[in-house]
């Protein structure tokens, strides 16, 4: 017989047990359908966490001050102004890897508006600080050229400073006073949200470098200088040059300690990677199980089939079938259950990813991949636990099976 | 000589039991011609359902020869026999042996499926002919559970025909059957001989074997009784079962 033969009959056999039919895919369809969510969960929640790394600059590069080794220990080489602006105007001249560089000045202090005060990170930064980071601005306007050069006294500020300082009222135009020195708050972030390891990243008030290290003198150190990669890729070889123009500009040679310290996003980013996929692969597992249940819920039915079907086998051999005919005919029938139930079941899982997505407002990803997965599995499951009961159902000696009642 | 259909020669059968080998035929020569219409007889136990199965290539003899319609089969394996069943065989069985929930065209296209030299361009045709033949031309597509009897065996018959084969076994044909539909039946299998189809019915009533143009019988697994008899016509015998219903 043809394939399209044998899948008609499968067919024929599964319309005229029709309620039967549906209770054995039923496995098979609540496994595939499982599958399916779960894998739009865990891909949902690794591309938010991708998205929020991505925020934090993937090819991101912090040199900060101080040997990583010696802690605790200031003063001579290893003291927290071992970082100048100098060293920044040096490494904006000859970094070939580094796309953009800034300082990141950091200061201290109440900032008072009104009657409210806050604490808060004030950092004065270059104009390039704002897409290293990836900030953008919700509303009013962030620094420019005139702000930096001009040492002008305004901020942008984060939206927990806004809530802190300014509560319902606008900001923007308002003057802020930082140590009693008064600046005007120019633009506000876009906030951002907590870092995977939930520090605020919205607590953050923005001042021109230049601005900072004039006015907060001695109260001020350079904290950071941020550079940003050409690539996610890049950022190794980034570090090396950084690395090589730094202990050039600060002296130093062969084994001795260096006075500041690289880092980048990596091993963050492999992290909250590793977490999420371990999740996912975890959640998968738990869905395959279902899915090998749902194979075996075939099986029982298929094995129930063939001795209740005895009789039809019998006719259907003495009628010239094959043993190889009967076993096709039973085998194609459990792949097309398996596979019809492969196919509703990805169409519920995807109707319940769409359901849980809008009740919880979880991002879920259904993609085509798991979809395809989750329906080869099934066929998959056909063949495996199809082939033993078609197997008996092909032993069955012909003599035997027209005399079974 | 006429063409032979069925030749035996020693035909022995033996089962392996634990009380040792049980003969269910001893070794059976026999010789059945092309249109012949003959009843095998006997009690239970004779050695009927071993022969039918021999006959029919269900079953291999455990000695002796077998030659169908020229064809040696004993030397046959698994495959090879299910290809004669198919395409020179033609089953009709006492329970019908329809399949249930398939239309009678289905069933008598059934037969067709299995055939892998594709004799037959458009199958569904010729289950369609072979029906209005045993005149069931209006019944296509019953199931076999909205048939009489004597409606579900006329399919099988359909069934057995459809492939024009060398030989038509029945299996007690008649044994789920009344006496009208018996005649029907029986009728309906001296119409298809009259054609030129080659009919071994096996059967335990006399009535039945009446029928037929030849009767043997087998007791203890040995053909004891091998006669030719003028046949009853079973279309006068249903005319006047009619006839005697309508008075």
């Amino acid at each position: 017989m043809t394939l399209r033969r044998l899948i008609s009959v499968a067919l024929g056999s599964i319309r005229r047990n029709a309620a039967r039919s549906l209770l054995t895919m039923l496995g098979v369809v609540i496994g595939v359908a499982s599958v399916v969510v779960m894998v739009a969960i865990g891909k949902g929640a690794e591309a938010e966490i991708g998205a929020r790394i991505a925020n934090l600059g993937t090819n991101l590069v912090i040199v900060t001050p101080g040997s990583q080794s010696k802690t605790g220990v200031s003063g001579g080489a290893n003291s927290m102004d071992s970082l100048t602006l100098e060293d920044v105007d040096k490494l904006t001249r000859e970094s070939l890897e580094a796309e953009k560089v800034s300082p990141v000045i950091q200061t201290y202090g109440m900032v008072v508006a009104g009657n409210n005060n806050w604490r808060t990170q004030v950092y004065g930064v270059d104009l390039s600080y704002f897409d290293i980071r990836r900030w953008t601005i919700a509303s009013g306007r962030g620094l420019d050229d005139n702000d930096v050069r001009g040492h002008r006294k305004v901020a942008v500020i984060g939206k927990t400073n806004v809530d802190m300082l300014f509560g319902e009222e606008d900001p923007i135009g308002k003057t802020i006073r930082v140590r009693n020195i008064p600046i005007e708050v120019v633009g506000i972030l876009q906030s951002k949200g907590p870092t995977p390891d939930g520090a605020d990243q919205d607590d953050v008030m923005l001042l021109p470098y230049t601005t900072v290290h004039a006015r907060f003198a001695g109260r001020s150190f350079i904290a950071q200088i941020l550079l940003s990669a050409r690539s996610e890729a890049g950022v190794p070889e980034a570090l090396k040059e950084v690395r090589a123009i730094l202990r050039e500009s600060h002296g130093i040679q062969g084994k001795m300690e260096e006075d500041f310290t690289l880092r980048d996003q990596s091993a963050l980013a492999a992290t909250a990677k590793g977490t999420t996929e371990v999740m996912t692969t975890l959640l998968l597992v738990v869905a395959s199980v279902s899915l090998v249940v749902g194979g075996i819920g075939i099986m029982n039915i298929m094995l129930v089939s063939v001795t209740e079907r005895t009789r039809e086998i019998g006719i259907r051999r003495a009628l010239g079938a094959r043993r190889r005919d009967v076993l096709m005919q039973f085998l194609v029938e459990a792949i097309v259950l398996s596979s019809l139930g492969g196919l509703i079941g990805a169409g519920l899982g995807m109707a319940v990813t769409a359901l849980v997505g809008s009740l919880t407002g979880w991002a879920t990803v259904v993609t085509a991949q798991s979809v395809l997965l989750a329906l080869s599995f099934a066929v998959g499951v056909g063949v495996f636990f199809g082939w033993y009961p078609a197997r008996r159902a092909a032993a069955l000696d012909p003599i035997e099976a027209l005399r079974f009642q | 000589m006429a063409e032979a259909v069925v030749e035996l020669e020693r035909l022995r059968r033996t089962f392996p039991s634990p009380e040792g080998e049980v003969v269910a035929l001893v070794g059976l020569d026999l010789r059945v011609e092309r249109g012949e219409m003959m009843a095998i007889m006997g009690p239970s136990g004779s050695g009927k359902s071993s022969l039918l199965n021999l006959l029919g290539c269900l079953d291999r003899p455990t000695a002796g020869h077998y030659r169908l319609d020229g064809l040696a089969v004993e030397t046959l394996d698994d495959d090879a026999l299910a290809d004669v069943r198919n395409h020179r065989l033609g089953f009709v069985f006492q329970g019908f042996n329809l399949l249930p929930r398939t239309s009678a065209l289905e069933n008598v296209m059934l037969p067709m499926l299995y055939d892998r030299r594709h004799r037959f361009a458009d199958p569904e045709a010729r289950a369609r002919a072979a029906l209005e033949r045993v005149g069931l031309g209006s019944r296509l597509h019953h199931a076999p559970n909205a048939l009489s009897g004597g409606q579900q065996q006329r399919v099988a018959v359909a069934r057995a025909l459809v492939t024009e084969p060398a030989l038509v076994l029945a299996d007690e044909p008649t044994g789920n059957l009344d006496s009208r539909s018996t005649a029907d039946v029986m009728s309906l299998f001296q119409e298809l001989n009259d054609q030129g189809v080659t009919l071994l019915i096996v059967t335990h009533e006399d009535e039945v074997a009446g029928y037929c143009r030849r009767a043997i019988t087998l007791r203890d697994g040995a053909l004891v009784r091998d006669v030719a008899k003028t046949q009853r016509r079973a279309a006068d015998d249903l005319a006047r079962l009619d006839a005697a219903h309508h008075a």
